[in-house]
């Protein structure tokens, strides 16, 4: 469990003039749950979009078990078997559920029928409906437009479809957001099983009982930077939102070092980072 | 390839979805509205002419008169699902007609033979393809709206054209060959112009509803980022579209040769908005994501109903267009209203 499955390292990011990610660091780990904070803004989101190969980075590396790779896209990443949740979902809403958990990689029928392109609906409404039902969700038809479902359901499809495929890391950014209870329960006891399987699991969200109580190590990013690396067993709300905000590294950065800690057994690597600079700079 | 690369999720099991009633689906189906205004107006037609308007001989004429626009039509809707749109189709058809003719007044003129009559319809569906796979090109650059692009396109291509022919309709531009056989021939009955215009409608209905093509089109016109992300070469997807509208521009270009033996130049300024409308008619939203060829279809026969029925009622025909505007508003207005619907929720 020394070697992280996906790694980023120094990674910057910039819009035009505003710099999302400053030379952010990120450890997924097999089997693990890690969750992602930091206030909005903080370019968790840009992060995500980084490392499943949605942006390209502007500096540093992405490592996969260790070595390092370049997402030309993320069906590049999807490959790799890295799946996302996107914060909008990414559904195209005028199809239905099974063709939405499927898009991209469609199932064809046998025989020349298949190699004209010719879809296995039922084979995909089949899987799709106990996709579903693995989350708590039912779809009363689903064969209607993703349009035409609730809010939370439509995020039900979204986390479906990146648990059914996802074999190395998937990303969760903010996937309960919308859930109901039952459904939030549900989300979060996949997320477990999911790492069970032996998959790093990214959970981003902005619920701290939810992160400590789902989570085995919390990531915090602030303005652009990983500030801290904590054991969700170890730590409070109150230091996850110190962190968050910046009122704890406020002294030294020395408190910021011991803040990075590995999960279980220390980390091979250097804590060291690249330029330990205050983060005041802009945002 | 029977599967997909990466497979199926890893617990592929034996719950059956139950398939819902079939009485709710034709319900939700957009086109089930405008089948009813076209059932309506031949019933209206059949009670106000007894034993005139459902004649064997309308019903042929209808289909005649329909059987380009639904070729067009076919490929228009792809183009609009894909939320984009196509102002160049007439230009093309007449672009790849004038390129056909010239070869054929060069290559045998009216008695030409059947090899000059296959080299002309490669070359029209060859000059149609080839221009619409340019616009898709730069479509796919998302620099340039598909409005502009094909506006651009619709003068580019026209000018070729009248460059070609100095402007007047050459002579000898089809082949008796070819009139008399596509152009006033009978299968059983049927013109084999209809029977050339179903088949293409029946195979691309095919393909749109059935195939990964087809959804991808969809996924495209819904949302092109979460395509992208999904791993569907969005750029790629709207070359192939765009060409295969001007493929059946080009196919357009052989029906009209065939049965009009002319290119008529000046005569297909307003094949896109008649396409355009038809296509619209059907269900199929221009803000992309949503329609069918079957909408379509019944989009093509609203106006030939009305123009027919018109007339054999003793009506002038000019109301056809008046009605058909109306329409036209009518239902870009009811597709709006069930966006905003859905957006809110
Ligand atoms: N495509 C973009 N173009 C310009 N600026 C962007 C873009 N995407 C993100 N940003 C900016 O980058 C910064 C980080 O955004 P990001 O979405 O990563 O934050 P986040 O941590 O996910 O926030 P939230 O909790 O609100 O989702 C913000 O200042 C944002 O405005
Ligand atoms: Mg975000």
């Amino acid at each position: 469990m020394a070697e992280p499955l996906l790694e980023a390292r120094g990674v910057v990011k910039r819009f035009g003039h505003v710099h999302a990610l400053q030379g952010a660091d990120f450890a997924a780990y097999a089997g693990e749950v890690v969750a992602l904070i930091g206030d909005n803004g903080a370019g968790k989101s840009t992060l995500v979009g980084v490392l499943s190969g949605v942006l390209a980075p502007d500096e540093g590396a992405i490592l996969l078990d260790g070595a390092p790779v370049r997402f030309a896209g993320p069906q590049d990443a999807r490959r790799a078997g890295v799946e996302t949740v996107y914060q909008d979902l990414s559904l195209a809403q005028d199809l239905d559920a099974p063709a939405n958990l499927y898009l991209g990689r469609e199932l064809v029928r046998k025989g020349v029928l298949g190699r004209l392109g010719v879809l296995d609906r039922p084979a995909m409404r089949r899987d799709a409906v106990r996709a579903f039902a693995e989350l708590g969700v039912t779809l009363k038809d689903p064969t209607v437009p993703v349009a035409a479902l609730s809010g939370g359901q439509r995020q039900s499809v979204a986390v479906a479809r990146a648990v059914a495929f996802a074999n190395r890391v998937v990303f969760l950014d903010e996937p309960t957001a919308a859930l109901g209870v039952v459904q939030r329960a549900r989300v979060l006891e996949t997320v477990r099983r999911v790492a069970d399987r032996g998959i790093g699991v990214v959970l981003i969200s902005h619920n701290m009982p939810e992160v400590l109580s789902v989570a085995d190590r919390v990531e915090v990013l602030r303005l652009g930077r990983r500030v801290a690396s904590l054991r969700a067993a170890d730590t409070t709300i109150e230091e996850l939102v110190g962190a968050m905000t910046g009122s704890l590294d406020r002294g030294d950065a020395a408190d910021a070092a011991t803040l990075v800690a590995a999960p279980e057994t220390p980390l091979e690597r250097p804590q060291q980072e690249p330029e330990p600079q205050p983060s005041e700079e802009e945002a | 390839m029977t599967t997909t690369e990466t497979g199926r999720p890893p617990h592929t099991d034996t719950v059956t979805a139950r398939t819902p009633p079939l009485l709710r689906r034709a319900a939700g189906v957009s086109e089930l509205w405008t089948f009813l205004i076209l059932a309506a107006l031949v019933v209206f037609f059949t009670l106000a002419a007894p034993g005139k308007f459902f004649t064997a001989y309308d019903l042929t004429q209808i289909a005649v008169n329909a059987a380009i626009y639904l070729v067009l039509g076919v490929g228009m809707t792809y183009v609009v699902i894909t939320a984009g749109i196509d102002l160049s189709i007439g230009s093309v058809l007449v672009l790849a007609a004038v390129a056909a003719g010239e070869w054929n007044i060069h290559h045998g003129g009216a008695g030409a033979g059947w090899g000059t009559v296959a080299v002309c319809v490669v070359i029209a569906l060859v000059v149609g393809a080839a221009w619409g796979a340019l616009q898709g090109a730069v479509v796919a650059t998302e620099k340039v709206p598909p409005l502009i692009v094909t506006l651009g396109g619709l003068g580019a291509a026209l000018g070729i054209a009248e460059l070609a022919t100095g402007g007047q309709d050459p002579a000898d531009t089809a082949a008796n060959n070819l009139q008399n056989t596509l152009g006033y021939g009978k299968l059983l009955g049927i013109p084999w112009l209809v029977i050339l215009a179903a088949a293409v409608t029946l195979v691309f209905g095919l393909v749109l509803g059935t195939t990964r093509f087809g959804t991808h089109t969809f996924a495209i016109g819904s949302n092109p980022a979460a395509s992208r992300r999904a791993g569907i070469r969005v750029g790629a997807h709207l070359v192939k579209v765009y060409a295969l509208m001007g493929l059946l521009a080009g196919l357009g270009a052989v029906m009209w040769l065939a049965s009009y033996g002319t290119t008529s130049i000046a005569g297909h300024s307003t094949d896109n908005l008649k396409v355009i409308t038809a296509v619209v008619l059907g269900g199929t939203s221009l803000f992309g994501g949503r329609g069918s060829v079957l909408g379509t279809v019944i989009g093509v026969f609203i106006p030939a109903v009305l123009s027919t029925g018109l007339i054999v009622i003793g009506v002038q025909q000019y109301w056809q267009d008046v009605a058909v505007g109306v329409v036209l508003v009518a239902a870009v207005y009811i597709d709006q209203m069930r966006r905003r619907t859905r957006e809110r929720s």
